[in-house]
C-alpha cells in the first residue's frame, strides 16, 4: 500500500464515520485507471480531489444510502495495461462503472474494452476527439473539454489578432497532431487570408529546444500557435525568451494556463500569451469557492486544473447513480445520456448525440503576478459553445 | 543564412550536452563491458542534485558553480556505491547480466526521486552571468549555450590528458583493450573498475547539472536521454571517446538541420542515423572490434543436454495445473494466464537467439509488435478472420524478421543489439506515424477475437496451445541439429566454418525464426487485448523480454519460461498492491541479481547439480 493510499484511507475512515451511520448497505464500487506512476504531476492533484469528493458524497449519506468506494489501478502509461486492470476491476473487484485515463491512447484502449465488455466507462481526461467521434461508442462518455473545444475557443481568440503569418509548435503524437490540424482548419475558415509559414513537431519529453526555437524564428512569422505542455513548454520558453522569439509575436498556446505548466515556469512564466487554463485563485463562484477551499483543508495545498476534473468525474458519477435506481449498465448509460449535473466550474451537461460533456475551459492571457504566472481577463468559455454543430457531429460519429 | 549559422550553433549545444552524458557511458563501458541503463538515472539526479544545491546555497556564481560541481561529485559517489554495492559482485555473470541490476536501479531511483522531489517539473535559476544572449551575425543566441559549446571540446580535451597522460589512464585505456592481459600484470582491476565507474558517473552529474539553466528537472529525463546516450556510444564506437564526441556532433547537427526539412522526423531521426552507421561501419565510426573472447571470459556456456527426469516431471505437473485449474478460476486470473502464456513464448524466442545464439536483441519487441499489427491491419482493413489473423502474425513478423535480420546478424555484441534497437524504433515510428493505415498512436481498435474464440475461457486454451507449441518447438529446434550449428557458431565461428557451417546463414534463419515465434505471441496479445498500439513495440517492452530471459537464465532452456512467469506474474502482483512498486520491483530485481547471478533457472540448476552430480 502506498504512502499515500494509507493517508487517503485513514483519511476515509475519519472523515466516512460520522456519514458511515447514515450511508449504509453495500459499497458502490468505481473501478479508476490513470497512468500515476507516468505523469503524477498531473494525477495526484487528480486522485486527491477524487479522494476528497467521494468523501464529501459519503458524509452526505452516499448514494441513497450507499456509500461510494474507488478501486485505483495504475497503467504505467501503457494501454494494454489498462486493459488488463480493467479486466480486474471488473471481474475480480466487481466495480459497477469504470472511469479515468489520462493518456488518448489508453482512453481509446479502455473505452473500447467498455464496448465490447458493455460496460459504462466515464473518461475524466483523455483529450483525442476520436472519443467521443471517430471511434466513440454507446458505453463511454467524456468529462474534459476536447482538442477541438480547446482547440476552437482559441481560434476565436486568435481571428481577433491582425497576424497573418502564423507557425505552430506542437509534440509529435496524436493530440499534438489533431490540435494543429484543428487550428488551422478553424483559423483558415475564420480568415480565410492567414496562411501557415512553418511547422514543428518536436519528439514528447524531448525537444531539442534551441533548434525547434531557431526553426521558428527561421520562417519569421507573426504569430505562434502553441500545443507543448510540461518539460516541452518549460524548455521552449526558456529558449524562446532568451532568443527573443517571443518578441512582437503573439503566442496562442494550448493549456499553457492550468497550473500544472504554468507553476514550474516560475517567473519566467511567458507573458501575455492567449491561453486556456484555470485561474484557481481568482475564480469566486458560489460552485468554485467551496471546492477550492475544501481542497485546501483536506489537502493543505491549492487545486490545480486536474483537481477540478478528478473532482467533478466523482460529481458526475455520483450524479448519474442518483438518478437510476439501478446499477445494471444499460441503465446507467442511458441516464448518463443527457445527463446534467453542477460542476465546479458551472454547469454541465453530458450530450446525448456524442457522449461530451459541455464542461468548458477559461481562455484568458498570461500575467506575471509576484513572480508567478497567472491568468488575467480570462473568461469561462463553455463548452456547449465550442461543439461542432450536430448535423456535422453526426457525421464525425457515423456509427452511433 | 543568418538562420542557417544559428540553426548550426543550436546543433552545437545540443552535442555538446549529448557528449557529456555519452562520454561517461563509454568510459564506463569500455573497461567494464557493463552496459550500464542506469547512466540516465544518474544523469536525472545531477540535475536534481544540482537544483537543490544551487536552490539552498547563497546566489551568484559560488552558489551556482558550486552546486554544479557538488551535484556532479555527489552522483559520482553514487555511482560509486552503485558499483561497489552491486555491480562489483556479478561481474562474471554472463553477458549483459548486469544491464538487469542497472535496470533495477532505474526503477528505485525514478521512486526515490518521486519521493525526494515531488512530481512537479521544477525549474532551476539561470547561470550567473550567462544568463542574456549575444548578437551573432544579427541575431540573438543566449550566452548558455555559448558557454555549453565551448564544455564539451574542454571536456574531451581534460579527459583526453587525463587517459594519455597519466598512469592511471593508461591503465584505463589498457583495461578498454584488454582486460584480463591487465589483471594478469597485475594491476588491482577493483580499484580501476571502481575509479572508472566514479568518473563515469561524475561526468552523467554533471551533464545533468549543466541542464539546470536550460531545461527544467523532471521525472522523465532518465529514459528520455538513456536511448540517446546510447545511440552516441555505439554510432561513436564503444568505449571510444573521439568517436562519442564525432557521434554527438553528427546527431546534434543532423537534428537541427533535420527539422527544418521534416518536422516529424524527430521521433526516428537518431534510430535512423544509428541504423546508416552500422550497417556501413559495423564498429561505428571510430571503433575497433572488440576482441576476440578468450575461454577464461566469463565461464563457458554449458552443454544442453536433455532435460533431468525431475524437470520433466515439474514441467508435466505444471502442465496439468495450466490445463485443469483454469476453469475453477475467474475471469481475470484467466487473463492473466493467457499473458503469461504469451510472454513465455515470446521469451522464449528471445532467448533464443540470446542463449543458443548468443546474439542479444535490444528490439525484439518489433517482432512481438509486428505480429500484433499483422493480425490487427488484417483485421480491420481486410476483414480477416481470427485464425487467418493469427497466421498472419508470425508471417509478417518473419518476413520482418528476415529483413532486419539480414543486417543485425552480420555485427556482433552491443552493436547488433543496438541495431535490433534501431530497427525496432524505425516499425515502431512507422506505426506511430503512419496515421492512415496504422492509426497511429491511438492504435488500432476492435481486434477481438471471433465469437467462438471469445471466451476468456476458450482463448485461453487456445493461446495456451499455440504458445506452448511453439516454445516447445523452439525447444526441439535447440536440440536439432540446427540448433547444434547455432551453438556451434555461437562458442567459435571460426571453428564452425571450418567444418563447413554457414554462420552468417545460421544465424540469420535462427534470427527470423526468433522473429517469427515473437510474432505469434504478439497476434495472441492483439486478440487477448482487443486492440494494437504502438507501445507494443516501444523499447519498454523490448527491455521487459530481456529482463525475462536474464531473470530466468540464458543459459537453460527452462530460463525465459520461469523469467517470464516471475517477472509478469510479480508485476502483475505489485502494481495492484501498492504505489510504489517500481521500487520494490527494484529492489526484488537486484537481490535476485546480487543472489541468484545464473538467473533462476540456472541457480536451481546450479543447486540440483550441486546435489546430484553433473546431469
Amino acid at each position: 500500500m502506498g504512502r499515500r493510499q494509507i493517508l487517503a484511507g485513514a483519511g476515509v475512515a475519519a472523515l466516512a464515520a460520522p456519514g458511515l451511520a447514515r450511508a449504509q448497505g453495500e459499497a458502490i464500487r468505481i473501478g479508476e485507471i490513470n497512468s500515476y506512476t507516468a505523469q503524477p504531476a498531473f494525477l495526484q492533484p487528480y486522485r486527491n480531489a477524487w479522494l476528497l469528493a467521494q468523501e464529501q458524497v459519503n458524509a452526505a449519506g452516499g448514494i441513497n444510502g450507499r456509500r461510494l468506494e474507488t478501486v485505483f489501478r495504475d497503467d504505467a502509461g501503457r494501454p494494454e495495461d489498462a486493459v488488463r486492470l480493467a479486466g480486474e476491476l471488473v471481474n475480480a473487484e466487481k466495480v459497477s462503472l469504470l472511469a479515468g485515463g489520462f493518456l488518448s491512447n489508453v482512453g481509446l484502449a479502455l473505452a473500447d474494452f467498455a464496448n465490447q465488455n458493455k460496460r459504462l466507462f466515464v473518461a475524466s481526461e483523455p483529450l483525442t476527439d476520436a472519443l467521443v467521434w471517430s471511434r466513440g461508442n454507446k458505453y463511454t462518455f467524456r468529462l474534459r473539454a476536447s482538442t477541438y473545444m480547446q482547440s476552437a475557443m482559441l481560434v476565436e481568440e486568435a481571428a481577433k489578432l491582425p497576424a497573418k503569418r502564423w507557425a505552430t509548435v506542437a509534440p509529435n503524437y496524436e493530440y499534438g497532431q489533431s490540435a494543429v490540424r484543428w487550428f488551422k482548419e478553424l483559423l483558415s475558415r475564420a480568415k480565410p487570408d492567414v496562411e501557415f509559414v512553418a511547422e514543428q513537431f518536436p519528439a514528447l519529453g524531448r525537444i531539442d529546444a534551441g533548434a525547434t526555437v531557431q526553426a521558428l524564428a527561421a520562417a519569421n512569422p507573426e504569430a505562434i500557435f502553441n500545443v507543448t505542455f510540461g518539460a516541452d513548454l518549460t524548455n521552449f520558453v526558456r529558449q524562446g525568451s532568451t532568443r527573443g522569439l517571443f518578441e512582437r509575436r503573439r503566442v496562442v498556446s494550448l493549456l499553457t494556463g492550468e497550473p500544472e505548466y504554468l507553476d514550474p515556469l516560475g517567473d519566467e512564466a511567458p507573458e501575455d500569451w492567449i491561453v486556456t487554463g484555470y485561474p484557481w485563485e481568482q475564480i469566486d463562484t458560489p460552485s468554485h469557492t467551496p471546492f477550492r477551499e475544501a481542497y485546501r483543508r483536506r489537502w493543505n495545498d491549492y487545486p490545480r486544473l486536474g483537481s477540478v476534473v478528478g473532482y467533478d468525474t466523482v460529481m458526475a458519477i455520483a450524479a448519474l447513480l442518483r438518478k437510476t435506481p439501478t446499477l445494471e449498465t444499460e441503465a446507467l448509460v442511458e441516464a448518463m445520456s443527457g445527463l446534467k449535473f453542477q460542476s465546479v466550474l458551472g454547469p454541465v451537461e453530458f450530450r446525448a448525440i456524442d457522449h461530451q460533456s459541455t464542461m468548458g475551459a477559461f481562455v484568458g492571457r498570461t500575467v506575471l503576478k509576484n513572480g508567478k504566472g497567472s491568468m488575467a481577463d480570462w473568461r469561462y468559455a463553455d463548452g456547449k459553445d465550442y461543439l461542432p454543430s450536430d448535423d456535422v457531429v453526426r457525421t464525425l460519429r457515423p456509427q452511433a | 543564412m543568418e538562420n542557417l549559422v544559428l540553426q548550426a550553433l543550436s546543433g552545437l549545444a545540443s552535442a555538446s550536452s549529448l557528449f557529456l552524458v555519452a562520454s561517461g557511458l563509454t568510459v564506463i563501458f569500455g573497461v567494464s563491458r557493463v552496459v550500464n541503463f542506469a547512466h540516465g538515472s544518474l544523469y536525472m539526479l545531477g540535475a536534481y542534485l544540482a537544483w537543490t544545491l544551487v536552490t539552498t546555497l547563497p546566489r551568484g556564481h559560488l552558489g551556482f558553480w558550486g552546486g554544479v560541481i557538488g551535484a556532479a561529485l555527489l552522483v559520482g559517489l553514487i555511482g560509486l556505491l552503485v558499483e561497489v554495492l552491486l555491480l562489483r559482485r556479478i561481474y562474471r555473470a554472463p553477458e549483459l547480466f548486469q544491464l538487469l541490476a542497472t535496470f533495477g536501479v532505474v526503477l528505485i531511483v525514478q521512486d526515490l526521486a518521486l519521493m525526494t522531489w515531488g512530481a512537479q517539473d521544477l525549474l532551476g535559476p539561470r547561470a550567473p552571468g550567462l544568463r542574456g544572449s549575444v548578437e551573432i551575425v544579427g541575431l540573438r543566441f543566449p550566452l548558455y549555450e555559448l558557454f555549453l559549446i565551448g564544455v564539451g571540446p574542454v571536456v574531451l580535451a581534460l579527459l583526453w590528458l587525463l587517459f594519455h597522460r597519466t598512469r592511471w589512464g593508461t591503465l584505463v585505456r589498457a583495461a578498454t583493450q584488454d582486460r584480463e592481459m591487465v589483471g594478469a600484470l597485475g594491476v588491482n582491476q577493483r580499484m580501476l573498475f571502481t575509479s572508472v565507474f566514479f568518473l563515469g558517473s561524475l561526468l552523467a552529474g554533471l551533464g545533468g547539472a549543466l541542464q539546470l539553466p536550460r531545461e527544467s528537472v523532471n521525472l522523465h529525463m532518465d529514459l528520455s536521454i538513456i536511448t540517446e546516450a546510447f545511440v552516441v556510444v555505439v554510432v561513436g564506437g564503444l568505449g571510444s571517446l573521439s568517436g562519442a564526441a564525432l557521434a554527438a556532433l553528427l546527431i546534434g547537427e543532423l537534428h537541427a538541420f533535420g527539422i527544418l526539412i521534416v518536422p516529424k522526423i524527430t521521433l526516428v531521426l537518431v534510430f535512423l542515423v544509428m541504423a546508416l552507421v552500422l550497417v556501413v561501419r559495423p564498429h561505428g565510426l571510430l571503433g575497433k572490434p572488440e576482441a576476440a573472447a578468450r575461454g577464461g571470459q566469463g565461464s563457458a556456456e554449458p552443454v544442453i543436454g536433455p532435460a533431468p527426469p525431475a524437470l520433466r516431471w515439474l514441467a508435466l505437473a505444471a502442465l496439468a495445473v495450466a490445463v485443469v485449474l483454469p476453469p475453477f478460476l475467474g475471469d481475470y486470473a484467466v487473463s492473466v494466464l493467457t499473458e503469461l502464456a504469451i510472454f513465455v513464448l515470446f521469451a522464449a524466442s528471445l532467448h533464443l537467439i540470446m542463449g543458443p545464439g548468443g546474439m542479444a536483441s535490444f528490439g525484439h519487441a518489433a517482432y512481438f509488435g509486428l505480429g500484433a499489427y499483422g493480425a490487427a491491419l488484417a483485421a480491420q482493413w481486410l476483414g480477416a478472420p481470427m485464425l487467418a489473423g493469427l497466421a498472419l502474425a508470425p508471417l509478417m513478423a518473419g518476413i520482418f524478421g528476415l529483413v532486419f535480420g539480414y543486417f543485425c546478424v552480420r555485427l556482433s555484441g552491443v552493436y547488433a543489439a543496438m541495431l535490433t534497437l534501431a530497427f525496432a524504433q524505425i516499425a515502431w515510428s512507422v506505426a506511430f506515424q503512419w496515421v492512415e493505415v496504422t492509426g497511429g498512436d491511438n492504435g488500432i481498435l476492435g481486434v477481438w477475437p471471433d465469437a467462438w474464440a471469445a471466451p476468456k475461457l476458450v482463448y485461453y486454451y487456445l493461446a495456451l496451445a499455440l504458445c506452448l507449441g511453439a516454445t516447445l518447438f523452439l525447444r526441439r529446434v535447440v536440440h536439432a541439429p540446427f540448433g547444434y550449428a547455432l551453438r556451434a557458431q555461437r562458442d567459435s565461428t571460426l571453428r564452425a566454418e571450418a567444418i563447413g557451417i554457414d554462420a552468417f546463414r545460421i544465424r540469420w534463419l535462427g534470427f527470423a525464426l526468433a522473429a517469427a515465434a515473437a510474432g505469434i505471441a504478439g497476434g495472441l496479445f492483439a486478440y487477448g487485448k482487443g486492440s494494437v498500439f504502438p507501445t507494443y513495440m516501444g523499447i519498454p517492452r523490448s527491455v521487459d523480454a530481456l529482463l525475462m530471459v536474464l531473470l530466468g537464465g540464458v543459459q537453460t532452456l527452462s530460463g525465459p519460461i520461469i523469467g517470464a512467469l516471475a517477472f509478469t506474474g510479480l508485476q502483475e502482483q505489485l502494481v495492484r498492491l501498492t504505489d510504489l512498486w517500481r521500487l520494490i520491483l527494484g529492489c526484488i530485481i537486484v537481490l535476485l541479481v546480487l543472489f541468484f547471478p545464473q538467473g533462476l533457472a540456472g541457480a536451481a540448476r546450479a543447486r540440483w547439480e550441486a546435489r546430484h552430480g553433473d546431469a
